[in-house]
């Protein structure tokens, strides 16, 4: 049995292995190729140079890499604030609510994010549903909240909700409740019940929440166009320019391998410190 | 520990609050579709539902639905297809190399998508394919895929091996225990993938930027009217797309629970 287990186990993993080697890390190993080629070139048949990557530092595109990484930081803090007491409340004290929240969540990851973000901006723009309605009923008026760096970080955290949420729900879920009970039997303060048990016991899905907000929100593009209207420029979208109007596939691939680096590692750092089939709920 | 009453209803308050806020910019796209003018401000005077009327006779609008249709249709048809065998992989045999699988399988859903896209545009373009809505399968198909496999991997946790260990004994075959025990056991598992997969490849806006080449889906399409200034048609666009994807869901909903009371009424009579 254990060796039919075994075969059966690599057999049923062949599909899914053949699709990702020819559609994932294929592709990376070409965007690897391409950002030691000189620049401005279309085909692989050059002799390398890595120039590419000295121009990070002497154009400033460091400056976007940077802006990418600031805001997806300071959008995973506050997904982590907001979330927290929800997550808690979701797998502690509410009961059929839980579901409630959980589909009306999970039915916005199926909208397009840019028809959400769009949404914002007829929110938020002047004349848009705050201030206009403001202005009408109040007498109120403003300038609209939008083309900024903190509306870019409002729309990191609006849209990796989901994903900071439902893994702390998860995470807080696998803390049991008698060790929470225990604690306070032993006269711990409510703070010292969260910092010493739930904080600890909860980590495996703090590091998946976080790990996944910080790493698509330091990726994302979508915000920084729609609602920051370009007010900084993020490394996103320095890679497509470089791939589109700048023409300069190396340039374009380069970047992309810094910020693959930099993703990569802390992804495959934070992956395996935690046990999935733990998280996932495995029978035996 | 107790949770006092004023914790609790404070929870509860905060739990609408939060969902209030998700809702509240496709709020402002439902309004903003049913305004009159063709330069939008809030309040809204008068009320039209004409653009909808333009959306639906307008043949781009006709394309680009039927681009994304094809593309999430083939793409749910393979996601539960590969999704299956690989949350088995994933979560049901012991094999030598499932725990790099494992990681593997997570790594696509951890990556920018927008990056990844143009990775693939790169890969098709040194292998010499023109990209077009196919090419678009495959990129969709690089996140999707993985999704689907974790969520049947769910469903194949919580099931008890010793249902298959049974069938084995008595003399099942391989595909036998496959096709008899297996299968019907992760269906509900199965289905849910296939549902996120086809909402998820339908929504997608990122990884179908780079990939379609001279075809183009509803939110490319969408963006490409957002970036470029403000058209009444965006809104209206924007709401059709998303009650496509609420009458799926409504109507997968209503088969689910057709079934379960219909099974649940068998399971009595038996």
């Amino acid at each position: 049995m254990e060796r039919s287990d075994r075969k059966i186990g690599f057999l049923s993993a062949v599909p899914i292995t053949v699709i990702l080697m020819l559609s994932f890390t294929a592709p990376l190993l070409v965007v690897l190729l391409f950002s030691v080629m000189p620049p401005k070139v279309f085909t692989l048949a050059h002799v390398p140079d890595f120039s590419s990557y000295g121009v990070l530092f002497s154009q400033g595109y460091y400056r976007s890499l940077l802006w990418s990484l600031g805001t997806a930081l300071a959008a995973t803090v506050l997904l982590f604030l907001i979330c927290w007491p929800l997550a808690f409340a979701m797998a502690k004290v509410f009961k059929g609510f839980t579901l409630f929240i959980t589909v009306a969540v999970v039915i916005t990851l199926f909208v397009s994010e840019n028809i959400r973000l769009f949404g914002w901006v007829l929110t938020l723009m002047k004349g848009g549903l705050i201030e206009g309605h403001l202005r009408a009923w109040v007498g109120w008026s403003f300038e609209g909240a939008l083309y900024n760096v903190p509306v870019i970080i409002f729309g990191l955290v609006y849209v990796y909700f989901p994903f900071m949420l439902f893994p702390l729900v998860q995470g807080i879920s696998m803390v049991p409740d008698d060790a929470r009970q225990a604690a306070a039997d032993l006269g711990a303060t409510r703070r010292q019940i969260f910092w010493e048990v739930d904080l600890p016991l909860s980590a495996p899905g703090i590091v998946i929440g976080s790990l996944l907000t910080f790493v698509l929100g330091a990726g994302a593009l979508a915000e920084s166009k729609l609602l920051g209207g370009q007010a900084v420029i993020v490394i996103a979208d320095e890679i497509e320019t470089a791939f589109t109007y700048g023409q300069n596939w190396p340039l374009g691939s380069a970047l992309s391998i810094i910020l693959i680096i930099i993703i990569g590692s802390l992804a495959v750092f934070g992956v395996s410190r935690v046990d999935l089939d733990k998280i996932m709920g495995r029978r035996r | 520990m107790r949770i006092g009453r004023a914790t609790r209803i404070a929870l509860y308050l905060y739990g609408v609050l939060v969902i209030a806020f998700l809702y509240l910019p496709l709020l402002s796209v439902g309004f903003a579709s049913v305004s009159k003018a063709r330069y939008l401000t809030f309040p809204i005077k008068r009320y039209a539902f004409q653009w909808y009327g333009k959306a639906l006779e307008s043949y781009t609008v006709q394309d680009l639905l039927w681009t994304s249709l094809s593309i999430a249709g083939i793409v749910t048809v393979i996601s539960m297809i590969v999704g299956f065998f690989g949350a088995l992989a994933f979560a049901r045999y012991q094999w030598r190399f499932r725990g790099v699988f494992q990681k593997l399988i997570l790594l696509p859903i951890f990556f920018p998508q927008a990056v990844l896209g143009l990775a693939l545009l790169m890969w098709f373009n040194s292998i010499g394919i023109i990209p077009d809505w196919k090419t678009a399968v495959v990129a969709h198909l690089v996140w999707i895929s993985p999704i689907a496999t974790l969520v049947i991997a769910i469903r194949a946790y919580s099931f008890d091996p010793a249902l298959e260990e049974a069938a084995r004994d008595m003399g099942a075959s391989t595909w036998v225990v496959l096709k008899e025990v297996t299968g019907p056991l992760l269906m509900p598992g199965v289905i849910s993938a296939g549902l996120f997969s086809f909402l998820l490849s339908w929504g997608n806006f990122p990884l179908s930027l780079f990939t379609t080449g001279a075809d183009s889906t509803l939110p490319e399409w969408l963006y490409a009217k957002m970036v470029s200034g403000y058209s009444p048609l965006v809104p209206t666009v924007g709401i059709l797309s998303i009650a496509t994807s609420m009458i799926l869901l409504i109507v997968a909903f209503t088969i689910y629970w057709f079934v379960r009371s219909a099974r649940e009424r068998g399971a009595r009579i038996i």
